[in-house]
């Protein structure tokens, strides 16, 4: 029974995003959401991807899910092409409607292990495994709709690594919580990536969230999104939210995305947005 | 002077509170018996129905007139001959076996039509069309159609049936499909399920609120239009139902025979809406709290 976490072997980029155009139908005809994104995800990398509204990261997102084909450009994970969705790539959305509703806590988590055929035995004890891991293991049978915010995120990252994918992609996920719930969801997702090491592809409006969260972050810019830059953020945790090192890397993100803006006085704006 | 005008609130020293254990009558106290009677709602639907027999027996004492509107307790004492002598249960096992394989028979077709509908845009073009066409199309008007396709046994009758309950069963379910969070499907095609196991696993059951409303207004469809044909062209192959007891009662002018005919058919209705239908909601959807 192999409930164990994921191996870390850093030798080649894991998701490979090169030249990636999007384009969606909209009422008023086709829509360009981004263009010309490339960027490489190692594996065990937190990886973020910043912007405002409108940049097309949460499109970029789908598209790695394989529920969007892009226009241009190639999407390789370990080296093959991102054809559709797949068990190697699980998506963790913003919504709290992603739990099925009519499934306790332990059904939602063994849902799609006995979708994929892992025997009933092996589904129950992953997710057994990893209800713990997130903390919910007095919740086993409760339904979703009894359940807080914060919880329903936990039992949909629970499933998420029950299925052992190859990488995680979170929607957004902690953007309907409130800022206390959220901040206890980051430090949560910090012991659980340091205990496991899953490779991660996160996306977020907040570029506290992105230097909390992430070790590195791909910025983008809005109408189409392109890339603006790529930021190291590894040395960022929960508690250099206030420092000063954190807050001028808050202020040149902010500055790069809304240009016109004054670097000098971005830091106090820019942790706030 | 100056301290007067000032506006500002005066700066008040901080403290912190050891924590005092929580009283020990907190726990949630259960409601007295009186009000949990009334919440669970027979016996606030009992006062209903005691109310509208008392306003029927008046109304009937008022006219006096047999004939044209026996009262409550006449009705009753006809109701319990006939299911005492053993004739109207046999009339009403006929009508509910029909009924059944009609239902049934419609229920499985709106379920093809419908996964059809959810798997491919030919088969959401053929429900859409369908629908629009068939719906309106009174059931009994296909009867004498059926009739003669299906000859004068039960098969005809089971054919109006499911014509019945198919066509609204088939709008109520697709409308429920459609109204899935793309979430949940989005969910549900990550974890590589396929077309069918979609509809299966993740569209009936989030869809449900919906198909369970679609299936109640299938059942009473079923209901009318069975009533109706057993009252136009009578018997079939010998064996009445429903329709023809209240028929055939006119007919002898036993009008409280046929009071009781209908109140049977009221009391199955209420019988299938509270044992089945709402057995099926709490144990789902308002278990799930999709529904209050």
């Amino acid at each position: 029974m192999n409930v164990l976490p994921f191996q870390v072997v850093p030798n080649a980029p894991l998701l490979r995003a090169q030249g990636v155009t999007i384009e969606y139908p909209a009422a008023q005809g086709v829509v360009r959401a981004t263009h010309d994104v490339s960027f490489d995800v190692w594996r065990g990398d937190r990886f973020v991807l910043l912007g405002p509204s409108g940049c097309g990261k949460s499109t970029l997102l789908k598209a790695v899910g394989g529920f969007i084909a892009p226009r241009a450009g190639s999407l390789q994970l370990d080296g093959r092409a991102i054809t559709g969705p797949g068990r190697d790539r699980i998506v963790v959305f913003q919504e709290f409607d992603q739990l099925a509703p009519w499934k306790t806590v332990r059904q939602n988590v063994m849902f799609p292990l006995l979708a994929g055929k892992v025997p009933k035995r092996e589904a129950e004890a992953r997710a057994l495994y990893w209800i713990d891991k997130v903390g919910l293991s007095r919740f086993l049978d409760a339904y979703p709709h009894t359940l807080s915010g914060g919880m329903k995120a936990r039992v949909a990252i629970a499933r998420a690594l029950a299925m052992q994918p190859e990488i995680l992609l979170m929607d957004e996920p902690f953007a309907a919580l409130d800022a206390l719930t959220r901040r206890r969801m980051h430090e949560e997702l910090q012991a659980l990536w340091e205990e496991v090491r899953f490779t991660m592809l996160f996306v977020t409006h907040s570029i506290e969230e992105a230097l909390v969260v992430g070790n590195r972050v791909l910025l983008l810019s809005p109408h189409p999104g392109r890339v603006r830059a790529e930021i190291n953020s590894h040395q960022f945790g929960l508690h250099s939210a206030g420092g000063a090192e954190f807050q001028a890397t808050a202020g040149r993100i902010h500055g790069l995305l809304f240009g016109d803006v004054d670097v000098a006085d971005a830091p106090a704006r820019a942790v706030q947005s | 002077m100056n301290a007067v005008l000032r506006t500002e609130p005066p700066v008040r020293p901080e403290y912190v509170l050891p924590l005092a254990p929580a009283p020990a009558d907190t726990a949630p106290r259960p409601y007295p018996l009186a009000v949990r009677l009334w919440q669970s709602g027979w016996p606030r639907k009992l006062v209903l129905l005691a109310v509208l027999a008392v306003v029927w027996e008046l109304a009937a004492r008022w006219t006096g007139n047999d004939l044209l509107l026996p009262g409550f307790l006449q009705t009753a004492r006809a109701l319990v001959d006939g299911v005492v002598s053993g004739e109207l249960p046999r009339y009403v096992g006929v009508s509910l076996w029909t009924l059944l394989q009609g239902y049934a028979a419609g229920v499985a077709g709106a379920f093809v039509l419908t996964t059809l509908a959810m798997s491919t845009r030919v088969g959401r073009d053929v429900l859409e069309t369908l629908t629009a066409m068939l719906n309106p199309l009174p059931a009994i008007a296909l009867l004498p159609l059926a009739l003669l396709w299906f000859g004068l046994g039960q098969g005809s009758l089971v054919f109006v049936l499911m014509h019945s309950v198919l066509w609204p069963l088939a709008l109520a379910t697709y409308a429920g499909f459609r109204a899935v969070p793309e979430t949940l499907r989005m969910a549900g095609r990550n974890y590589g399920l396929g077309s069918f196991a979609i509809v299966t696993q993740i569209l009936v059951p989030a869809a449900l609120p919906a198909i369970l409303s679609g299936l109640k207004i299938g059942w009473a469809f079923a209901w009318r239009t069975l009533i109706a044909a057993e009252l136009v062209f009578g018997t079939t192959s010998g064996k009445g139902g429903l329709g023809w007891y209240i028929y055939q009662s006119r007919n002898e002018l036993f009008t409280d025979r046929v009071f009781a005919g209908l109140a049977a058919v009221i009391a199955i209705g209420l019988l299938f809406e509270h044992l089945v239908f709402q057995s099926v909601e709490r144990l789902t959807i308002r278990r799930w709290g999709m529904q209050r």
